[in-house]
């Protein structure tokens, strides 16, 4: 009996965190958006943002959306061979890449880029008081700090979303013509015809929300760091798996509002 | 360094301040005045709250119950807007300095200049090499926080907390972990600035050596509480068998070592 209490206790205080936890994202949200509309912008801070998650990632990005794309035409080849309808197999990458793989993949691969340094940083500024620094010079640290990694996250993943498409696209495309053999002139024009614009604009709204998500979390971990340097470590691990989490989740419920 | 003439006006005073942490009751009603343009000192025991009651002073702490007093208006129940404009007559040197690492030496002074004034460029440059040459460090500011000795990077750290030209500077360990020469010339640096622009200085330390040169007045913190207050020559006359321990650093007395 006190076994099964304990255990129903250990998970409701678990809970209890949880929701906790959420409600100081939200508040931190709203209070990273009041910050956003009250001038000035500091658009140095966010420039410099967009630089290290955008620019920087661009690589990690490319790679991942062309292996994807490679990968989807191999094994879409051996499906549609069975029934002699290998010409999909270039709308299929295209769909699966722009409407999920792209901004999910690209999403996941920032998270485990940026996301976990903005943790890691904010966590160190945070435990070397270089915050308090901030509030004692009357300046805000959200303003500061968290509004420019949001708002540069958010307007960079669409646009890694779209390098990560196109090479999946691409990577696709080389795999199924030339390697595969199947006829170009059918496999762009199923691209073509199968591909909605509202299927690419779905997936870039996904990334960007899924930038919101993974920078906020990232901020709000580092930000709220304790203990020395086994608290950043910490701050930086909880950042990446519940961002990682998150995303997954809430990529289930965005493609069932969407499509 | 003493000084007995009469007391000044009060700059800063905590009334009957309480903090608790979880279960643990830091602050047990803490009551202390600082005057206007003096060195007051805070010791105490390591990990004893005095980085509590200095961040008290400051807003970056809210008391559980009392009020915080500078230049008598209450600041622990004030809106964000009101204290940021409380904290510019304050400059604060944290225990590492707390310089902006991402920024080098020159940025870091320019900083709450760039916040809060609309100079220009040029102008904020020559006021950031004034500052770094007054606190003895000229050719620096170009290097990172990450190229300085722990005794540079606070030079840096109060070169920034100076820029605003505040009136309180509150210092939290300014000469820990330095050795014995750059800990006199800290000390040289705080008698100094605290001279030349008629500070109100609050310093935090238990380096007994320092406590003696820099303070005008002294305040023991022991069990959440001030026990003792006084100038340097009262502290040194004192009997209270707590402080009297303290200051010999001996092992036997009320101070229970776990």
């Amino acid at each position: 009996m006190n076994r099964i209490a304990q255990v129903i206790d250990q998970f409701g205080r678990s809970v209890l965190r949880g929701v906790e936890e959420m409600g100081s994202m939200l508040l931190l949200l709203i209070s990273a958006i009041g910050w956003m509309v009250r001038p000035p912008l500091k658009l140095r801070l966010i420039f410099k943002q967009m630089e290290f998650v955008g620019v920087k990632s661009i690589f990690v990005v490319l790679l991942t959306g062309m292996f994807t794309g490679m990968v989807m035409a191999l094994q879409g080849y051996y499906g549609f061979r069975m029934f002699s309808a290998e010409s999909l197999v270039g709308s299929t990458v295209a769909l699966g890449m722009t409407r999920e793989l792209g901004p999910v993949l690209t999403s996941l691969m920032v998270t485990a880029r940026a996301g976990s340094a903005m943790a890691a940083e904010l966590g160190t500024m945070r435990v070397t008081e270089q915050i308090d620094a901030l509030y004692v010079m009357a300046a805000n640290p959200v303003k500061h700090l968290i509004v420019p990694r949001i708002v540069a996250t958010v307007l960079m993943l669409p646009l890694l979303t779209v390098v990560s498409d196109f090479m999946g696209i691409i990577g696709g495309y080389f795999v199924g013509v030339p390697l595969l053999g199947i006829n170009e002139g059918a496999f762009v024009k199923n691209i073509t015809k199968y591909v909605d614009l509202s299927d690419i604009y779905n997936g870039l709204t996904k990334a960007a929300v899924f930038g919101l998500i993974l920078a906020l979390i990232g901020c709000y971990k580092g930000f709220n760091t304790k203990g020395g340097a086994e608290g950043v470590g910490r701050a930086t691990t909880e950042a990446v798996v519940l961002a990682s989490i998150s995303i997954l989740i809430s990529d289930y419920f965005l493609t069932a509002i969407m499509f | 360094m003493a000084d007995n003439g009469n007391s000044s006006k009060p700059m800063i005073e905590l009334v009957d301040i309480h903090k608790s942490f979880g279960r643990q009751h830091v602050l047990e009603g803490v009551n202390l005045t600082v005057e206007q343009g003096k060195t007051t000192v805070i010791i105490g025991r390591s990990g004893g709250g005095k980085s509590v009651v200095l961040k008290h002073m400051i807003g970056l702490l809210k008391p559980d119950s009392g009020k915080v007093l500078v230049e008598g208006t209450d600041i622990a129940r004030m809106g964000d807007r009101d204290l940021n404009e409380v904290r510019k007559k304050f400059g604060m040197l944290f225990q590492e300095a707390a310089l902006f690492d991402s920024m080098n030496v020159a940025e870091n002074v320019a900083f709450p200049l760039r916040e809060h004034t609309r100079k220009k460029d040029r102008e904020i440059m020559e006021i950031v090499r004034e500052n770094l040459h007054s606190v003895g460090l000229p050719d620096v500011e170009s290097k990172m926080p990450s190229e300085l000795s722990g005794g540079m990077r606070k030079r840096v750290g109060l070169a920034r907390a100076l820029a605003m030209r505040p009136r309180i500077i509150l210092f939290d360990e300014p000469t820990t972990g330095l050795d014995p020469v750059m800990t006199e010339a800290i000390n040289e640096l705080i008698i100094r600035t605290q001279k030349d622009f008629n500070l109100t200085c609050v310093v935090i330390s238990h380096d007994i050596q320092s406590i003696f040169t820099v303070g005008h007045r002294i305040a023991m913190l022991y069990d959440g509480k001030i026990i003792e207050y006084g100038t340097p020559d009262e502290i040194r006359a004192s009997r209270n068998p707590v402080l009297v321990q303290f200051l010999s650093g001996n092992l036997e007395g009320p101070i229970s070592i776990l």
